[in-house]
């Protein structure tokens, strides 16, 4: 503990200055001359877990993660190596170790990446926020969580509850041996909310489906997503499901909330459109895709209603940001218009490796895991069908909220979905409530049944923390706009 | 002073606590890893690299309020103790605005352990060019991860645990087409070239079959044999909110009606949590001892459950050293009467499920579950392996699996290391048998 005077705590040492900047002075320092590529990813994430549970809070949690990943490309290889030893010292060995990768690699990599130009870009981006996070007191955090704790009614067949915030403020400062230099700062809000009841041998719950209510924002996001209109709503249905009859089953139309909607997007849309699955990457792990590369221009993916847009533009929405991790600048896209296939989610190695145009979507989920393709924001885009009008539209169907279950193979066809809560349409009413509903298909055939796709009145965003892909395994940030749809002729039955 | 050794993390765990006031009391777990990751494509190099990581998380605890920071280190002495420190101090300043917590239970002990096992691992990049070399021109796609890992507790009474291992693991398929592939994994803290040849070997037999036109099954129930693997996919199905206490108490794992003696299992069928023989350390993140072994279900009943600390003030029931979630990690199935060897035989005519994918819930209140069969999955007659089969969908219940159509399990259950690298390597692992079934019900 040098430098500390006689009898001092020892306290350590602070950093001199902002952590980033002092790392990107040095990165420039430490950089050997001539080298092809080489860049520096510095993240840090600062995050707040606060939750209450049947009344109880629950542990507060705090967290600061932050370090930094080199790439480098020479001689037709790639490697990289993540520290979160920031001094020139560590910088200087992780270039040395990336270099060391890149040189093992030369010749033996799935491509050669003097091939490939990567972007050197330069600019900031920053969420657009109301009411930041860190300026909400502590008391008021406290206070909206024991708000929604006291909306759940005391019934003696609600077994469990629970309302929790999960908080994180994203810097990511991006640096290339070209001059690239961007800094963005995320913020990002997961709200969640969960009731349990339970009798006679049945359990039913509501909720927000996993935090899938995620948005980019302030405390302003609690309101934007209605936190306590669903909080007031849960129990009464929680407990309406419970004396509910089954799903029925059967081949029938099938209206989707915008909730489910984004499950359906996420697995049987997003996952099988990304470049480094149908490039083969993922088949030992998250798997492969039914969707070829000939496909893109000429495949009709849905009915002439489906369009779908990558748009990492989106302010409120989870995945939205300037660059990609790859530098790659955002911008939004078609990637289904009018049903067809155009092109898929794939960054710009993704791209020059399949030849194939795609979209700045390489993401790694922190600063010690490599980017990879990831489905960022991917929107189904309004149609001209109030809620009202899809209802009218059916003859005898199910109408289904919220994400409880899913299940799809390894290609992303064959797939099982089940919602929380679902009512039956008869005669272009909705009727009563059913539970445990569920449905199955096959993703080729599934979006050409969509035959009506709600406006813009129906649309919701959501998102999700919790995507899962990669070796080594990565969980990332992803969003979904959608309104709600309807489908027909589908396998729908409960449970039991 | 590193974070990668105990005695960095004495020195720093001691300087901390020296920083407390009053009646403050510090609890401090450490996660850190040393890891180099090679990313494998069509036999070739996708991504290699390597993680250093360390992440330090304190819990302050003033009374009964407390409130936990998660940091990274950054390796450097001088600098991880100011993180330190200003970690403690947001958690001070936080403290007075928390209620008291009736759920608090802590671990007040002085007691020290060091569990330390050093590796002699090749080079990771000598491993991976042994690998490659022995898949030849297939098509090999996979992961390499290999490396140490270290685990640790230390609190202001002294306490301190230490644990750290070097190992690896090689994760792969060789892929036929499409979606027709054989899995395989070699995993351990040494490397043996020779058990790398055998499993290669073995993935170029199953390869060959694997060419053979597919089988396209009509839903419907058939005869199965679930390999360890397949079996070990449902174990993890089962690992989220199943075993614990706070689930059990919800009604929302699907053991409650074998809890309450609604549905039943077969008697053969015995679990437990074996952290004896597993991998992991013995100790928990916060720092309460980890028992060898949790039984949870003997004789085919629920006996027992993962009960962690806050659980165990809430329902007031011993704990089982159990993280908070009770999630478990080390779940060890009793083996059968089936010799591994007469499996196939066994089976007669049905279907030999190598993997299986993707498992979630169609009612979980009655233990009713879907997933896909993946992988190497053939079509079986005769006792012989005829056809691969196409992937296909299953819509059962475990208490079909578990119950009225087990037949057998393998007598031999085997010992499998987690692959999972979500966040840091895990140290978690299954010891599983195959299960033959008479009835596995396709829906898709």
């Amino acid at each position: 503990m040098q430098g500390l005077e006689q009898g001092q705590r020892p306290a350590g040492r602070a950093p001199a200055g902002d952590r980033f900047e002092a790392a990107a002075r040095d990165f420039r320092a430490v950089l050997p001359a001539g080298l092809e590529f080489v860049s520096l990813r510095l993240v840090e994430e600062r995050s707040d877990s606060w939750s209450i549970r049947r009344g109880v809070l629950e542990p507060v949690q705090l967290g600061v993660d932050m370090g930094g990943m080199v790439t480098v490309h020479e001689g037709g290889g790639v490697g990289y190596a993540s520290t979160s030893d920031l001094s020139p010292s560590g910088l200087r060995a992780a270039i040395d170790a990336a270099r060391g990768w890149a040189r093992r690699s030369a010749g033996r990599a799935v491509f050669d990446f003097r091939s490939v130009e990567m972007p050197h870009p330069t600019g900031s981006y920053r969420t657009p926020v109301i009411e930041p996070w860190d300026a909400v007191p502590t008391s008021e955090k406290i206070a909206l969580l024991r708000e929604i704790d006291g909306m759940f009614p005391v019934d003696p067949r609600v077994v469990e509850w629970s309302a929790s915030l999960y908080a994180v403020r994203t810097r990511v400062r991006y640096l290339t041996s070209g001059g690239g230099d961007v800094e963005q700062e995320l913020h990002h809000l997961a709200p969640d909310l969960l009731v349990v009841a339970h009798a006679d041998g049945q359990t039913q719950k509501r909720g927000a489906s996993g935090r899938g209510i995620s948005q980019q924002g302030g405390w302003e996001v609690i309101d934007r997503v209605g936190l306590r209109a669903r909080a007031a709503r849960a129990t009464g249905e929680a407990l309406a499901l419970l004396t509910a009859p089954e799903c029925p089953s059967g081949r029938m139309d099938l209206l989707l909330d915008p909730g489910q909607m984004m499950l359906q997007i996420h697995e049987s849309i997003g996952h099988p459109l990304e470049l480094d699955r149908i490039l083969g990457d993922e088949r030992n792990y998250a798997g492969t895709s039914f969707v070829t590369l000939d496909m893109f221009g000429s495949y009709q993916y849905g009915s002439p209603l489906l369009n779908v847009t990558f748009d990492p533009t989106r302010a409120d929405e989870f995945a939205s940001y300037g660059w990609d991790d790859e530098g790659n600048t955002a911008e939004r896209c078609h990637i289904i218009k009018d049903g067809l296939l155009l092109r898929p989610l794939g960054g710009v190695i993704s791209q020059r490796r399949a030849g194939i145009a795609g979209v700045a979507n390489a993401r790694a989920s922190s600063w010690n895991r490599p980017p990879i393709d990831r489905m960022a924001n991917l929107n189904v885009e309004p149609g001209d069908k109030s809620f009202d009008q899809l209802v009218k539209m059916v003859e005898r169907g199910v109408y289904m909220e919220s994400n409880t279950s899913w299940s799809i193979d390894d290609s992303r066809n064959k797939f099982q979905f089940g919602c929380e809560y679902a009512r039956l349409i008869e005669d272009g009413e909705l009727k009563g409530v059913v539970r445990n509903p569920n449905y199955r298909g096959i993703s080729a055939q599934f979006w050409r049944s969509l035959k009506g796709v709600g406006d813009a009145g129906t649309l919701q965003v959501n998102g999700t923390p919790f995507c899962g892909k990669g070796e080594p395994n990565q969980i990332i940030r992803v969003g979904h706009a959608s309104p709600a749809c309807l489908f027909a002729d589908v396998d729908v039955f409960g449970g039991g | 002073m590193s974070d990668q050794d105990s005695a960095g993390f004495e020195a720093l765990v001691s300087a901390l606590s020296g920083q407390l006031v009053g009646a403050e009391r510090l609890y401090a777990s450490l996660n850190g890893e040393a890891t180099s990751f090679v990313r494998i494509n069509h036999g070739r190099i996708r991504q290699p690299g390597t993680v250093r990581q360390s992440t330090l998380s304190l819990r302050l605890v003033d009374g009964r309020r407390h409130a936990s920071a998660e940091l990274t280190l950054s390796g450097a002495a001088d600098e991880d103790l100011w993180r330190g420190a200003e970690a403690l101090r947001q958690l001070r300043e936080l403290l007075p605005a928390l209620p008291e917590d009736p759920h608090l239970l802590l671990h007040d002990s002085e007691a020290v352990s060091v569990d330390a096992v050093d590796s002699a691992l090749p080079p990771a990049a000598d491993l991976v060019d042994a690998a490659l070399h022995e898949a030849g021109d297939a098509d090999m796609v996979g992961i390499f991860a290999g490396g140490e890992v270290w685990r640790a507790f230390g609190s202001s009474l002294g306490q301190r645990d230490w644990f750290s291992r070097g190992s690896f693991t090689l994760d792969w398929c060789l892929v036929h087409s499409a979606d027709k592939a054989v899995k395989s994994t070699l995993a351990g803290d040494t490397f043996d070239p020779g058990a790398l040849r055998v499993k290669m070997a073995a993935a170029r037999q199953q390869l060959a079959v694997l060419s053979r036109p597919a089988r396209k099954l009509s839903p419907g129930s058939y005869r199965a044999f679930l390999s360890p693997a397949a079996v070990g996919e449902v174990m993890g199905l089962l690992s989220w909110g199943s075993f614990g206490a706070r689930a059990l108490a919800a009604k929302s794992s699907p053991w409650n009606k074998l809890e309450d003696g609604e549905l039943r299992l077969d008697p053969r069928v015995h679990l437990v949590e074996d952290c004896a023989g597993g991998v992991a350390p013995r100790f928990g993140a916060e720092g309460f001892p980890v028992p060898a072994q949790v039984p949870l279900i003997a004789g085919g009943a629920l006996v027992g459950r993962l009960v962690s600390p806050r659980s165990a003030v809430e329902f007031g029931i011993p704990h089982t050293g159990a993280n908070s979630n009770e999630q478990p990690g080390s779940l060890s199935l009793a083996g059968g009467g089936l010799a591994p060897e007469a499996a196939l035989s066994a089976l007669g005519e049905g279907v030999l499920v190598g993997n299986l994918w993707y498992l979630n819930w169609s009612d979980r209140s009655v233990g009713r579950f879907t997933g896909m069969t993946r992988f190497a999955t053939f079509w079986v007659e005769g006792g012989e392996i005829v056809a691969p089969v196409d992937v296909m969908r299953f819509d059962d219940s475990l208490y079909s699996w578990f119950g009225s159509a087990l037949e057998d399990l393998t007598s031999t259950p085997e010992l499998q290391l987690s692959t999972d690298t979500y966040f840091n390597r895990s140290t978690d692992s299954l010891r599983l048998p195959g299960a033959l079934l008479s009835g596995l019900r396709f829906t898709l």
